[in-house]
């Protein structure tokens, strides 16, 4: 991108075209859709966390009045494992029609083994009710340790662990290995003046989405299929039903919703095909809603994990090795994001000599979906703990320790490839230049720093710009907008015609209307959707510039785009008035017909993106609660289209981050029940836990975009854990290891330092 | 000549070798060489693998250019939320 280009509309902050919609609560969400003759369905979901399913006798269901369909697991195809790309995320198409419905065997608390269709909700519940199922219990595990002791219960008996030679001819609940790194780390230890090493623990934690999933589906007697639902990427929802009903994609049209967050969890079908099939087999519509006990029990959480990291500096803070063990539970289902976690751990950092070995290990819990910077958060909270031990230990700075071994342009990554043009060293700076870093702190209180790391997405998108007859214009994407990428794809589409940002109306499309695209995730709709959008107005301006040559009977060339005016500049003998895109739009029908711009394009260019964070948090001695007093994020956005949605993702990342330190986790009985599904027992901060959060937008421009953007969703949820947990350390001098810090634990690690 | 660099995890397959130099290509040509140096590593540079050309990640590689003085790393293709 050019450095000197000036933005006129980038970087502007106007109300969002959606707004008013949504806080008059006038938007249309998944659970708000009806039609007529419509179906209720529900699911049928196991009680048990392991559990081989001996016999399901659903006739009595049926036999109820207003049962129209009753699904088990038999209903639907059988696939062969095989790893596919409906979207963003490698997927394996058996695991999940397993997941969607269970076959031989449940495999956690709330895995679903049937479902039924009725003609009002209290009928289908009563329905399930009736289904006689006859499960043989078995032994379960729920932790990675549990999971991978000698003898464990085993999940899959075909499941041989990956990444190790020769493959073992035991089946094992380790799906995988996979190793990274380079150098040698012992070595790396032997130049070290200070080696620490520590082991930390994270719970299973929900991304806690307010809108539950909801979908309706209508399957045709053609064949044809309508699914209505809220969802991260209605491309991929068509695809994977797709594939799990042995369907053409044409079959199937997907209208997205609104949707009240996903954060990663909305990246997967769960209801969409049962409600298809159930439509199919009833010849009625159907509507699913999940109530919240089955978002917790049966969607997907992220991993609990054991991360221990070990890491050797020199006296003056060089650090010159680390060794790093990831273990992440995948839930039911092979598919953690450990790599994620071990690539990104460390990633801020030089350090010439690294191992980091990554665990796949499957346990009876849900299978876990994608969750914001998936596995980052977990392998930066052991990472950046250490490292804040280390400054300790050195006397050292925090915000120094990690400026004199951060990351910059040309520096190799602990995941392999050289950094280009990235912008750590500036968010540091601006990090430490801070008012709030040198700011006095209370009795009780103490501070703590962290930094985080995510790569950011390209994927493939689509985008329209079509002008309307009066010169404003519509701009339809393929990608729910789930932060505020309305008001930024307008903007750059405004920056290229010139016109106000408010003669722009930004749509979400279906799958009929736009090109394809991958979904919203990996915070990469911002990147790669506006790349399209800016190539697709490019290309109406070439549209009207060519328009108005054709009116001015002059060469293209004579035609320059300014101010949303096409002006001559080389004109046969008087200069004409300039032509609004106004003027063009209404003369379109004798120069050429309608005005309309595309593109589709798979996004190069990723500009990766680092974030660092101060938490000050105050800790009642007496209860052990914590308390976060004051917090500011930095980051490293590239250039912000527009920056309220900017820093709404870091205020976003940052608060579910402090939840997960200090309140969240799934609890589970002893026979691996889920015993908190539930909004009240599973503690999400809300806005009177929280100070205001502070943000700082850093801008290195990313090169490889036009505008200079990098993501922003997902790195925000990276640093706050182990900001969190450094805070409490300075606060109390206890150095917590595990999550999450509730009171008992902060009390208990308080009395036994006593 | 193009460099291919192996992750520590794969060099169990390349007998150590962390650095092979090939000729420049497609993404697709480079896997071709590399393959027929390391047999071992069949099916492990499969759809699950991205990879890395000068710092930048790419997830759908094979048809995209090496040049005669880049840098490859295979990489674990990994998703976002």
């Amino acid at each position: 991108m050019s450095e000197e280009r000036k933005f006129r509309w980038i970087g502007t902050r106007p109300i969002r075209h959606d707004g008013l919609d949504k806080v008059t609560g006038r938007a249309n969400f998944g659970a708000d859709f009806s039609l007529p003759g419509m179906l209720h369905g529900r699911v049928l979901r196991s009680p048990h966390a392991h559990a081989r399913i001996v016999s399901i006798d659903t006739r009595p269901a049926l036999a109820l009045e207003g049962v129209k369909a009753v699904l088990v697991g038999a209903d639907l195809p059988d696939i062969p494992s095989q790893i596919g790309s409906g979207g963003e995320q490698q997927v394996d198409f058996r695991d999940l029609s397993h997941n969607v419905l269970a076959r031989d065997k449940v495999l956690y608390d709330g895995h679903a083994l049937a479902a039924v269709a009725a003609t009002s909700p209290r009928i289908a519940a009563e329905a399930l009710e009736r289904i006689v199922v006859e499960y043989q219990v078995l032994p379960h595990v729920l932790t990675v340790d549990e999971a991978m002791a000698p003898g464990a219960p085993i999940l899959h008996e075909d499941m041989f662990t990956k990444g190790i030679e020769p493959t073992p001819s035991e089946p094992s609940n380790v799906a995988g290995r996979v190793e990274l790194g380079h150098g040698d780390p012992e070595q790396g230890f032997a130049d070290a003046d200070v080696i620490l090493e520590r082991e930390f623990t994270t719970q299973t934690v929900h991304q806690g989405y307010i809108e539950p999933h909801a979908v309706v589906a209508r399957a045709g007697e053609d064949g044809q299929c309508m699914v209505w639902c809220c969802t991260q990427g209605a491309f991929m929802v068509r695809a994977y039903c797709a594939k799990l009903l042995g369907l053409d994609v044409s079959q199937i049209k997907v209208i997205p919703s609104e949707i009240g967050g996903g954060f990663g969890g909305k990246t997967t079908v769960y209801l969409e095909p049962l409600a298809l099939l159930l439509s199919r087999k009833s010849g009625r519509p159907v509507k699913m809603v999940m109530d919240r006990g089955e978002v917790f029990r049966a969607s997907g959480p992220t991993s609990g994990a054991r991360v221990r990291v070990k890491l050797g500096a020199k006296r003056d803070g060089t650090f010159t090795g680390a060794d790093v063990s990831l273990y992440y539970d995948a839930g039911a289902f092979k598919g953690s994001p450990v790599m994620a976690g071990g690539m990104t751990i460390l990633a801020p950092y030089k350090i010439p000599h690294v191992k980091i070995e990554c665990f796949d290990v499957v346990v009876n819990k849900p299978k876990v979906a994608a969750y914001r910077a998936p596995g980052a958060p977990i392998s930066a909270f052991g990472g950046e703990s250490l490292i804040d031990e280390l400054a300790d230990e050195l006397g050292m700075d925090p915000i120094e320790l990690r400026m004199k071994n951060a990351v910059s342009e040309g520096t190799k990554a602990v995941y392999g490839p050289k950094f280009r043009r990235i912008g750590f060293e500036e968010t540091l700076e601006a990090l430490r230049s801070h008012p709030h870093y040198s700011a006095p702190l209370g009795p009780n209180q103490g501070r703590g720093v962290a930094a985080g790391f995510w790569f950011n997405g390209g994927m493939q998108s689509s985008a329209s710009v079509n002008v309307n007859e009066d010169g404003t214009a519509v701009v339809i994407s393929g990608c729910p907008d789930i932060g505020g990428s309305r008001a930024s794809l307008a903007l750059m589409a405004a920056e290229e015609l010139q016109i106000p940002v408010e003669r722009i109306r930004p749509v979400v499309g279906d799958t009929e209307t736009v090109g394809y695209n991958d979904l919203t995730g990996g915070s990469r709709v911002t990147f790669a959707t506006g790349m399209a959008v800016i190539q697709a107005a490019q290309d109406v301006v070439a549209q009207l510039r060519k328009r108005a040559a054709k009116i001015w009977e002059v060469e293209l060339d004579g035609v320059r785009w300014e101010d949303g005016r096409a002006i001559c500049t080389n004109g046969n003998g008087e200069t004409p008035e300039p032509l609004t895109i106004r003027d063009l739009a209404r003369r379109a029908a004798r120069t050429g017909g309608p005005i309309a711009g595309t593109a589709s394009l798979t996004a190069r260019g990723i500009g990766p993106s680092f974030g660092a964070h101060i938490c000050d948090v105050e800790v009642d001695r007496e209860t052990g609660r914590v308390s976060v007093v004051r917090y500011t994020a930095v980051q490293d956005a590239g250039k912000a289209i527009h920056p309220s949605y900017v820093e709404g993702q870091m205020q976003g990342g940052a608060a579910q981050g402090i939840g997960w330190a200090l309140n969240e986790a799934y609890l589970y009985d002893e026979n691996g029940r889920l015993e908190n599904p539930g909004f009240l027992d599973y503690r999400i901060p809300v806005a009177s836990d929280l100070p205001m959060i502070d943000t700082v937008i850093v801008e290195v421009a990313n090169p490889m975009h036009p505008y200079g953007v990098r993501g922003v969703g997902e790195t925000p949820i990276v640093p706050p854990l182990a900001a969190v947990a450094n805070a409490v350390r300075h606060a109390t001098g206890v150095r917590f290891c595990d999550l999450p810090l509730s009171p008992p634990r902060v009390l208990e690690g308080i009395e036994a330092a006593r | 000549m193009a460099t291919v660099v192996f992750s520590r995890g794969l060099q169990q397959y390349t007998a150590g070798t962390e650095r092979l130099e090939v000729e420049p290509g497609t993404v697709r040509d480079v896997i071709a060489q590399v393959l027929a140096r390391f047999p071992a590593l069949e099916n492990r540079l499969d759809s699950g693998t991205a990879v890395s050309i000068d710092g930048e990640i790419i997830n759908e590689p094979l048809l995209e250019r090496v040049g005669p003085t880049s840098e490859l790393h295979f990489l674990p293709s990994i998703s976002g939320g």
